[in-house]
């Protein structure tokens, strides 16, 4: 069981170029956590069912525990550090504050980008159309009643100023 | 209270702003300097021998700094603690890495520390250990028949312990009663799963004999004392830190082998090492909550009238006690009068020894069990005599100037008001017209269920448990809360924040909560048994009163008057009938770092602490409805609305305790629906991730209608009661009680849980439905 010899991956997070070197069954989620240091992304259950390791790849909502960090090569990554434009925060991590939509927080990373994703294909998603899309990430504080309403308020803000600061620089960061 | 300007509002949290970032700091998240990895090999047998343990090619394994085994540990690290005080209590040596024999799946038998996390796991499958297996006890109820095999071999049989409890004239009850009405109940086992697994970091500074434990915990401060007597240190020598903990649900109200493990490995290496709970452990090696088979019996006149009660119940502990699994089961015993008035009750728990994990605190703890007992008795009661499940409960009722109400079970229910509950949820869910739809639709071929549960629990622990609080105006003006409460998720940095700023007329930015590191807090107890607000922060609100007296005597120093010429309002202390001169707190704190302002003999501090305990419980209570719709062809069951009235007394910040009573509800009806643990006859876990174990996911769930009614108690001066548990104790009898309504029609009478499409469309072939129109 010697380990295989370390691959060398370019990709950008959070709109930052970055160059490693990894060990080819690196786990996305492990390298974003030990090697890059961003821990907001979190690890929940092992095997894509959770979703707290929810993270924007190339624009798409990714379970990053059940992708290797190889495969991120080329990529541009967005993550729960990324998505907030210095102190202010994108209507999403807005609308969770304001509708209490978390608890202890764990599964709240994965849980926002989810409904990001949900967010930029359907802008104006119906309450079970929120409760389908976010079917792959559990959360076992709220019930997520107050997640659901967060959704909707963060629809709603969005529609508001759809140019909104922190959406847009997020799309950027994220490559989209 | 004085005036209230913070209490009662809907504040948002003071916790989020970290935690939408994604710059919580939860035990995983930490890294320290030259950070060792562990991984632990568990048992793949229910029930075995150990015959050996060959660690060889894991310790050659390149990375691999130590491996352990239990035989090395036996006499340095003492035994995992249980506590309580029953005398027929059994407890076998329960050791942090199996010794001889391993009991259940998911035992640890061997650790590797290694550099990095995957070279320990790596290291893992490298230990190669020999096994006898033995027969596997995984029934209960069989468990204590004669010629079950036996777990632990210093005892004749499998009986962990026995608690039984007869208050009232039982026998004479049932020699009078009209009609006997039984019903056997199962209450499945079910995994907690916190979505942030256990997680452990430890560190050890030879130099000031520090040793620091960081644990995602429900109680710091337990730990602490636990693991102290452990490894055989000194208190003063350990400090746990709970930091951000991602969902506990009483999962973490423990002390489990991994944290006196990696504290012993800190020590021994000199090194900080880290583990990480996998998912699949989690299943395995984290405590599991309910797990008893009883059957229920009551003595009743025809008109309803409840004479008596018994409840002989098995109560299926696992294969050793962990922190409180012998409190548990006779919890349910306390409970069983649930909000009725029962004149004789007869409680008898057999707990029983299988190979499997331990049971121990889940979200309810005992009380889902008693509410599903009693509220399942009801509806059958209701079933045989043929009354309303309204009328019934209504007419077993105590009135509201009964309290406090003294159960058969021995206990004093504080304040209650379970009629104006029951009627508001009523009129919420518009009974009258679902029992018309529901008539409608059965002549259609639909079926509707009405399901109903008006519960009553227990909780803010003590009496028996105090918690501590301690307010710190500085010299600045910033005001430092410290707690020994330890909040993973329900808000406390906002609530207390809110109790701080009325009693001492300042604004919430200005206050800091702290908690969770024994370093920091001086004593406490910790967050469980929905205590935190009811207990600690109780002891929150009484140090901060003292506070304010003392800033009223420094101000009647420094306005040379006497203090009951003071009076204090919107957050200043002025002197009676001159509005103009007066001082606030933060402004009388900065005059308080200063000796020469302050009168002679006093202290240089604007600072005081208390503790509080209380001299009863709390009883929170009300009254859940659920309307379901069961498709026969396919067995689901669609949640088309569910009411919930609850009252937790005073209520600090509406939007917290709907934010719990909302979690607990989605736990309970996880129970009735979708969760168990499933083991296999030879103690294999059939549900070891979360792609077996069913937890209710967003589209399963209904939108809640929540209202509340609001009945102080008299046991604290905030008139709180608690919120924490009671979603999940209210809502599981209401969902099962509106499936069973709902199949009435095919004659069915009770469904065990978790009710799955599969029980239920097996049910609904085997039994062809009445004709329409018919409601039985």
């Amino acid at each position: 069981m010697t380990a295989a010899p370390r691959k060398k991956i370019a990709l950008k997070i959070n709109g930052v170029e970055q160059v490693h070197q990894v060990e080819p069954r690196l786990l996305l989620v492990d390298f974003l956590r030990d090697a890059v240091g961003l821990t907001g992304t979190h690890v929940g259950c092992d095997t894509s069912i959770c979703g707290a390791c929810t993270v924007m790849v190339n624009g798409a909502a990714v379970k990053s525990c059940t992708m290797l960090a190889v495969q991120a090569n080329g990529a541009a990554l967005l993550t729960i550090e990324g998505l907030a434009r210095g102190e202010k925060l994108h209507p999403l991590q807005e609308a969770f504050w304001e509708c209490h939509g978390l608890q202890c927080g764990f599964c709240t990373p994965g849980m926002i980008l989810a409904a990001y994703q949900l967010l930029q294909r359907n802008a104006k998603p119906t309450e079970k159309e929120i409760r389908h899309s976010l079917d792959g990430n559990l959360c076992r504080c709220t019930g997520y009643q107050h997640i659901v309403d967060a959704v909707l308020y963060a629809a709603k803000a969005m529609a508001k100023k759809p140019r909104a600061a922190g959406r847009k620089s997020a799309a950027r960061k994220a490559g989209t | 209270m004085p005036i209230s300007k913070f209490v009662g509002a809907r504040i948002k949290r003071r916790e989020d702003p970290a935690l939408i970032r994604g710059l919580g700091q939860y035990v995983d998240d930490l890294k320290l300097p030259e950070m060792l990895h562990v991984a632990i090999l568990r048992s793949p047998h229910g029930h075995a021998q150990i015959k050996s343990i060959d660690t060889a090619a894991a310790r050659q394994h390149p990375g691999v700094v130590a491996v352990v085994t239990g035989a090395e540990l036996r006499d340095q690290i003492g035994t995992i603690p249980t506590t309580a005080d029953n005398p027929t209590l059994r407890i076998p040596k329960h050791y942090v890495l199996a010794i001889d024999k391993v009991c259940y799946v998911g035992e640890g038998v061997a650790a590797v520390v290694a550099e990095g996390r995957y070279t320990a796991r790596d290291a893992i499958d490298l230990i190669q250990v020999e096994y006898d297996a033995l027969p596997a006890v995984i029934d209960p109820e069989k468990a204590l028949t004669p010629g079950s095999p036996v777990i632990h071999s210093e005892w004749p049989d499998n009986l962990a312990f026995h608690w039984e409890q007869t208050q009232g004239e039982v026998e004479n009850a049932f020699k009078q009663a009209d009609k006997v009405v039984r019903q056997k109940l199962v209450h499945q086992r079910l995994a907690p799963i916190a979505i942030e697994t256990r997680g452990v970091v430890a560190r050890y500074r030879s130099a000031g004999k520090e040793l620091t434990v960081w644990s995602s915990t429900q109680i710091p401060h337990l730990l602490k004392t636990h693991l102290a007597n452990m490894l055989r240190l000194p208190e003063e020598q350990v400090r746990v830190i709970a930091p951000d903990v991602g969902g506990a649900f009483g999962s973490k109200l423990n002390v489990y082998a991994e944290e006196a493990l990696l504290a012993w490995m800190a020590m021994k290496l000199g090194r900080p090492v880290k583990w990480a709970e996998e998912r699949s452990e989690n299943i395995r090696a984290t405590i599991h909550g309910r797990g008893q088979v009883g059957e229920v019996e009551a003595a009743v006149k025809k008109d309803g009238t409840i004479l008596g009660l018994r409840y002989k119940v098995v109560a299926d502990i696992g294969a050793y006690h962990q922190l409180f699994t012998p409190a548990i089961p006779p919890f349910t015993g306390l409970m069983l009068s649930g909000c009725y008035r029962i004149p004789a009750i007869a409680i008898e728990v057999r707990a029983a020894f299988t190979n499997k994990m331990s049971t121990d605190a889940y979200r309810g703890a005992g009380r889902p069990e008693a509410t599903y007992v009693i509220e399942r008795l009801m509806d059958r009661i209701g079933q045989e005599l043929g009354i309303d499940a309204v009328k019934l409960r209504r007419k077993n009722f105590p009135q509201p100037k009964e309290f406090p109400f003294k159960t058969a079970t021995g206990l004093a229910y504080d304040s209650g008001n379970y009629q104006r509950a029951l009627d508001k949820a009523l009129q919420l869910a518009g009974y009258d017209k679902l029992r018309r739809e529901q008539k409608q639709l059965r002549r259609r071929g639909r079926y509707l269920g009405i399901g109903l549960s008006t519960y009553v629990e227990i909780c803010a622990m003590g009496p028996g448990f105090w918690e501590y609080g301690k307010v710190e105006v500085g010299a600045s003006g910033l005001v430092k809360v410290f707690s020994g409460a330890s909040p993973h998720g329900q808000g406390q940095k906002t609530s207390f924040a809110q109790i701080v700023a009325d009693q001492l007329g300042i604004e919430l930015d200005d206050i800091e909560v702290i908690h969770g590191d024994t370093g920091i807090v001086a004593k406490g107890i910790g967050t469980f048994g929905s205590r935190a607000t009811a207990v600690g922060g109780v002891a929150i609100y009484q140090a901060a009163e003292k506070v304010r007296e003392k800033a009223r005597d420094l101000a009647s120093h420094l306005f040379e008057v006497d203090a009951d010429d003071l009076v204090f309002s919107e957050g200043r202390f002025a002197v009676k009938g001159v509005p103009r001169k007066a001082l606030t707190i933060q402004q009388i704190a900065r005059q308080a770092h200063s000796a020469k302002t302050l009168p002679e003999g006093s202290e240089i501090n604007l600072s005081a602490d208390s503790t509080f305990e209380p001299a009863n419980f709390t009883f929170p209570f009300g009254t859940h409805i659920c309307l379901v719709e069961v498709e026969p062809a396919t067995g689901n069951v669609e949640i088309k609305k569910y009411v919930a009235v609850d009252d937790c007394g005073k209520v600090i910040n509406p939007l917290l305790v709907d934010g719990q009573l909302q979690g607990g509800v989605a736990q309970g009806l996880g129970q009735a629906l979708y969760e168990e643990v499933v083991y296999d006859e030879n103690g294999q876990i059939l549900t070891g991730s979360l792609m077996d174990y069913a937890l209710p996911r967003a589209a399963n769930l209904p939108r809640l209608q929540l209202a509340r009614t609001e009945t102080p108690t008299p046991v604290n001066p905030l008139g709180v009661k608690g919120i924490g548990e009671a979603g999940t104790i209210g809502s599981t009898p209401a969902v099962v009680s509106a499936v069973v309504d709902a199949l009435a029609p095919f004659g069915v009478t009770h469904i065990d849980m978790p009710l799955t499409p599969q029980k239920i469309w097996r049910l609904c072939r085997e039994k062809k439905p009445a004709p329409a129109g018919r409601r039985q």
